[in-house]
């Protein structure tokens, strides 16, 4: 079975990770733009950034057979500084027409401040005049819950949304259903301690339905397994769920929320239209 | 034509379950005692014990026992900082640390 990893940032990974991926099946990975683990000074900073995201990664993942995708904004972490993160806003629809980005992110709120919120809805806007899909963070730990409310709130209220065409990652146990009920996608990201474990992800797929939802590894710098995709795949299908079931949620979900861009070049096994409500 | 994803019970029995997830779990909350244990033995531990993280932890231990399902996302809720309005600024805010400064949840 073919799997994408729609959440990953390999700008931190070595090429030994490529050949793991590649080896273990998957055969797209989709990158946003984060913080780098440190607060950038300029907007070059960032353009250069821009460029190792649209430039060089997908030239490193095709050498293992890998389509590699982007997403561009200034994160919320540094869009705290809005001055700084009104300067990188100007230069991303630049980027927004290279060939592999597929749309505005990852946006959102970091420690759920005024500023960030600001930021947040200039990217929004951004998106919506361009006509980009919307890929968001939600914060850490504690920060979790406020944050997804405050984001979601703010999606409903602003005219031209459409949920389809926006996904909320980082999901979790107490901010699920909230992002589901308000029609957006869903992202759970495998994190071996501050976000879900492979065990917990499945257990809310098959709680809340295989709809509009996908698993990342979001693989970084820090305490992350770029092959977490896979061991949560491993974990459903130990667990008894159908190839079709694993397939839908591992490699068809994120063909039809990227499909939205016809950047993206998979096809899902099974064609949207073709899908039925059960 | 294939059906779109609702929600689907878990596919294994509860034997299964437990036979697979049993010694996981037994060792989890082992971890988490030996955790307390190892406070109680600390320095100045009594400083800890009011700690708003450890009465976050204490909290979230009673919701282990509830009988209802949807322990979890409860459990989460309790780390959480429930309050609504966005911070005025990032300055003198600290990087998240897992539970939320609540004067609702008591030592």
């Amino acid at each position: 079975m073919r799997i994408i990893d729609p959440h990953i940032h390999m700008v931190s990974r070595t090429t030994d990770d490529y050949q793991r991926l590649s080896l273990a099946g998957v055969a797209a990975v989709s990158e946003p733009a984060f913080w780098a683990g440190f607060d950038r000074s300029t907007a070059a900073g960032f353009k250069d950034y821009f460029r190792h995201l649209t430039e060089f990664e997908p030239r490193r993942a095709a050498q293992y057979g890998i389509q590699h995708y982007s997403w561009i904004c200034i994160n919320p972490k540094e869009a705290e500084d809005v001055k700084l993160a009104r300067d990188v806003i100007a230069i991303i629809p630049e980027f927004l027409k290279k060939p592999t980005v597929l749309g505005v992110g990852e946006i959102g709120l970091n420690k759920n401040t005024r500023n960030e919120l600001t930021i947040f809805e200039e990217h929004v806007a951004l998106a919506l005049r361009e006509k980009q899909l919307i890929l968001i963070h939600t914060p850490h730990l504690e920060d979790k819950h406020k944050g997804t409310k405050l984001i979601v709130d703010c999606l409903k209220r602003t005219p031209g949304i459409d949920p389809g065409r926006v996904i909320v990652d980082h999901v979790e146990e107490h901010t699920i259903k909230l992002v589901r009920d308000a029609g957006f996608w869903c992202g759970i990201t495998l994190y071996p301690i501050s976000k879900v474990t492979p065990e917990r992800a499945i257990d809310m797929v098959e709680q809340y339905g295989n709809d509009r939802i996908w698993l990342n590894s979001a693989g970084d710098w820090g305490d992350s397994n770029p092959m977490n995709t896979l061991v949560a795949l491993q974990e459903a299908r130990r667990r008894g769920h159908s190839e079709a079931w694993l397939e839908r949620l591992f490699y068809n979900n994120p063909c039809y929320f990227f499909g939205q861009n016809p950047k993206f070049k998979l096809q899902p096994t099974v064609p949207v239209n073709a899908l039925t409500r059960s | 034509m294939a059906p779109t994803g609702g929600a689907v019970s878990h596919p294994q029995t509860g034997k299964q379950v437990v036979d697979h997830g049993f010694l996981a779990a037994r060792a989890k909350v082992l971890e988490i005692a030996a955790f307390l244990d190892r406070l109680d033995r600390a320095h100045e531990a009594h400083s800890a014990q009011d700690d708003f993280r450890i009465r976050a932890l204490r909290a979230a231990i009673q919701e282990l026992s509830a009988a209802q399902p949807g322990r979890a996302a409860r459990i989460q809720l309790i780390f959480s900082d429930l309050s609504t309005e966005p911070a005025p600024t990032a300055q003198g805010l600290k990087p998240a640390v897992g539970a939320a400064l609540r004067p609702d949840l008591k030592g």
